[in-house]
Formats: C-alpha cells, sequence, structure tokens
C-alpha cells in the first residue's frame, strides 16, 4: 500500500543532508510551510542553498532558518521587504550569498527542472544587470536571454488538502509557487491542514498529481495573524 | 500651473483602460488606478502571486492572510476569479497575454527604456520581483510617475542612469503634469495640466517633446 503520509514533521524530513538545495514555497508568507521551517531548524542540515521568492520576514519562519546560518545562499526575486531584518543584516555582513532572479524566471526555471528542459531563452532581463554575462540569442526579430533550471534536492510546500498517494489542492494565493517547486525536487515535502481519504479530493480538482510529492505531513492551521510586510 | 495630484493621476490612467482588458497594476501609486475604473466597466485585475479578478480590499477582520496581492495586503476575489501558480501567472506577462501593466519609475528615457528596480547604489539591497517580466511580457506598458524628482530633475531623460528594468518597453508615461507618448519618431506630449505651457515642460523635461 502506498502511504505518503507521515506522522510527524521530523519524519517529513528525515534524510535532509548538508549541503541541499531547499525550494521552499510561500510568496511572503502565504503558502510558507511554518512547520516544515521550523522542522528543518531542528533536524539541523546547514550549507544549504534557499530557494524562495523572499528572504524572510521578521523572526519567524525563513527568517529564522537565515538566522541559524545554515544557509549560505539564497536564490530569490525580492529580498529587500519592510521586516527582512535577518536577511539584510546576513547581506550586508556578507555571511550570505545572494542570486536576485527575477520572479518569472524563477518561476520559469523551477517549472523547467520539473519538466526536463535543459535550458530556455526568454526576453525577461535581456539588456539589463541581471542577465549580464549571460548567453543571448536573437529569435524572430526579439533578443532573448538563455536561462538554466533550478533543481532542488528537498522542496518544502504548504498545501490545503493531501492524501495519501501525495495528491494536493492549495488554498487561494498561497498555492504561489507549491505546484512547480513540488516538480522539480527529488524529494518534495508537503505540509497540509488536513489529509484526506482517497477519493475525497475530486480528481478534476487535483493541482498536484501525487507523482510529484514524496511525503505529506498534517499540521495544525496557524491562526491567520501571518501578517507580511 | 495645477499639477496633478496621486488620485487624479490614477483617474488620468484609468480613463485609458478599456472594456475587456486584463491589466496589471504595479505596486505604490499604480495601485490607486483600481479605485478609479468605472464600475460599469468589466476590467479584469492580475495579481502575479496568483489571481485573476482580484477584488477590493477586504472589510477590516475579514482579511483572509492565504488571499494577498503582490504587495502582500489582503485583497478579495471576485465571483468569477481564478487562482493559479506562478509559472501560469507568469506566462500570462512573459506569453503576451496581458493587455496592461501600470509601473511606477525612477526614470523612463525617450526610446522607452524603463529604469525601476534598482537605484544602484551600492549598499543597497537589490530586489526585482516581477518588474522584469511585466516590462517586456504585457502588451502595453503605461508608467505613472511625478515628471521631476524632489530636487528638480526630470525623470523622463534621454539616457537612464539607473539600472534597467526593461530595453524600449515603455509606451505611455502618466505624470503629474503631462502624458507622453513614446513613439518610434519621438515623445508625444499631450494633457498638460492647466497653466503649463508646451515650452515650459520642454523646459522641465529637458528632452526633445513634440506636441500634438
Amino acid at each position: 500500500m502506498i502511504n505518503k503520509i507521515v506522522a510527524s514533521v521530523a519524519e517529513a524530513l528525515a534524510g535532509i543532508q548538508d549541503g541541499s538545495t531547499i525550494l521552499i514555497g510561500g510568496f511572503g508568507t502565504a503558502g510558507l510551510p511554518n512547520a516544515l521551517i521550523d522542522g528543518l531548524i531542528e533536524q539541523g542540515a546547514k550549507d544549504l542553498v534557499v530557494v524562495n521568492n523572499n528572504a524572510g520576514n521578521g523572526y519567524t519562519g525563513l527568517a529564522a532558518l537565515l538566522q541559524t546560518g545554515r544557509v549560505r545562499k539564497m536564490i530569490c526575486s525580492f529580498p529587500r521587504q519592510t521586516d527582512s531584518y535577518v536577511f539584510d543584516e546576513l547581506y550586508r555582513a556578507k555571511k550570505i550569498e545572494l542570486e536576485l532572479v527575477p520572479q518569472g524566471n524563477l518561476a520559469e526555471r523551477i517549472r523547467a527542472a520539473g519538466a526536463g528542459v535543459g535550458a530556455f531563452y526568454t526576453p525577461t532581463g535581456y539588456g539589463t544587470l541581471l542577465a549580464e554575462g549571460k548567453e543571448t540569442r536573437h529569435i524572430n526579430g526579439r533578443d532573448y536571454v538563455l536561462e538554466y533550471p533550478i533543481h532542488g534536492d528537498v522542496a518544502l510546500i504548504s498545501a490545503y488538502k493531501g492524501d495519501r498517494w501525495g495528491n494536493l489542492i492549495y488554498r487561494k494565493t498561497a498555492r504561489n509557487f507549491g505546484p512547480i517547486m513540488a516538480t522539480a525536487a527529488k524529494m518534495a515535502v508537503a505540509q497540509v491542514h488536513e489529509t484526506v481519504e482517497l477519493g475525497e479530493l475530486d480528481p478534476e480538482a487535483v493541482v498536484t498529481p501525487g507523482i510529484f510529492v514524496k511525503r505529506v505531513v498534517a499540521v495544525e492551521a496557524r491562526a491567520n495573524a501571518q501578517h507580511a510586510a | 500651473m495645477n499639477k496633478l495630484n496621486r488620485d487624479q493621476m490614477a483617474q488620468r490612467v484609468a480613463r485609458d483602460i478599456p472594456e475587456g482588458a486584463y491589466v496589471n497594476l504595479g505596486i505604490g501609486l499604480p495601485t490607486l488606478v483600481a479605485n478609479h475604473l468605472p464600475a460599469d466597466r468589466e476590467v479584469l485585475l492580475h495579481t502575479e502571486n496568483g489571481l485573476l479578478g482580484m477584488g477590493p480590499a477586504p472589510a477590516k477582520g475579514q482579511e483572509d492572510w492565504d488571499l494577498i496581492n503582490a504587495g502582500k495586503q489582503p485583497v478579495t476575489a471576485l465571483p468569477g476569479a481564478a487562482y493559479f501558480h506562478h509559472a501560469d501567472s507568469f506566462a500570462m506577462m512573459r506569453g503576451g497575454h496581458l493587455d496592461i501593466c501600470v509601473l511606477g519609475a525612477f526614470q523612463v528615457s525617450v526610446k522607452g527604456d524603463l529604469a525601476n528596480w534598482h537605484t544602484g547604489a551600492p549598499d543597497a539591497i537589490p530586489a526585482v520581483g516581477g518588474a522584469m517580466d511585466l516590462a517586456i511580457g504585457a502588451k502595453q506598458v503605461f508608467v505613472m510617475m511625478d515628471l521631476l524628482t524632489k530636487t528638480g530633475s526630470s525623470k523622463l531623460v534621454e539616457t537612464c542612469s539607473y539600472p534597467l528594468t526593461g530595453v524600449g518597453c515603455v509606451s505611455r508615461v502618466y505624470t503629474d503634469l503631462a502624458v507622453f507618448d513614446i513613439k518610434q519618431d519621438g515623445v508625444y506630449a499631450t494633457d498638460l495640466v492647466d497653466g503649463l505651457s508646451f515650452d515650459e515642460l520642454q523646459r522641465l523635461c529637458g528632452v526633445a517633446l513634440r506636441g500634438n
């Protein structure tokens, strides 16, 4: 019997190695897998590369992970926010590396990894600082920049409901990076508000088919007080 | 002269957004445009974190932090709205499906180059978000900004001195003093505010303008 549902966050994160690239879902705090991030802090893996749209808010979640000093490099589109205190300090002290990626390139590079695409040409960023040194090409009258996929060793995402086969549905704009990150990592772990029986999720409405997901863990839905910058 | 205030600028932009348009409003000043779209005109607002058919802010106490806009503020979803993941959301921009985006800017050049993501200051922490994707992806890129900086220099420039967001991507610039259409053969100034002459506008801008 396939059963991807595990009993605890610790079990969901077992085996994550030092030096891993971790894709972490979420846009600001919507869809940020807080329980898994807290679990990763406890688990202790270090020398990590973290991929997330932002670089942490306040002192919890991703910001708390950064504060442990175990993240070597952030790949993100929008690190600077009104409450990105932890990242700002690490960056200014040169204690963390930053690869700044336009948000659509970030999404497409993750999608490409999940879809087995070796690289792709995109007009985004052409002629800007963020395309410096990159291969370009003129195709049908337009200029493009060559971009490579972002593969994860692990994806940590937050979904609304999941079943034992790993099928997932999401909630509102908390979906954001979850579905593409699940496809782009060797091991995708989803924290869900609720686990359900097989068949309870409408097959027409499943957003992430279970093939992309290795582990599912139910966590208590947090209060709606995750105020973002 | 009667400079337009922020709401008047937003109202002016809203006038040019047609029925049926799919529109992304950037963070900051452009967000105000939503307040001035006439109720009888169906315009679908896109927010790049994954919602098409974005509605106004919820009533106090009704905030749902799983339902936010690109500025990470709580919003609502209109009947008929759709949620989607980030790759689909950016396909809407990058694939040329979005009709209009309205962005703020530090500078716009007479060739339509846009600079709005980075001042280039050495101690600045850079952040780009979806600006570069919007700039190259939307069918029309509108910029909304004050024409002059606080020290009186024009933000409409011959060549941008700030790092670029996109090359030759801006089609129209709405400012507190006039509207500028950026075309192949030059920059056309229209909608000059009351009391502002073309010659005075030309002097303030310092770049060659064409009148209508």
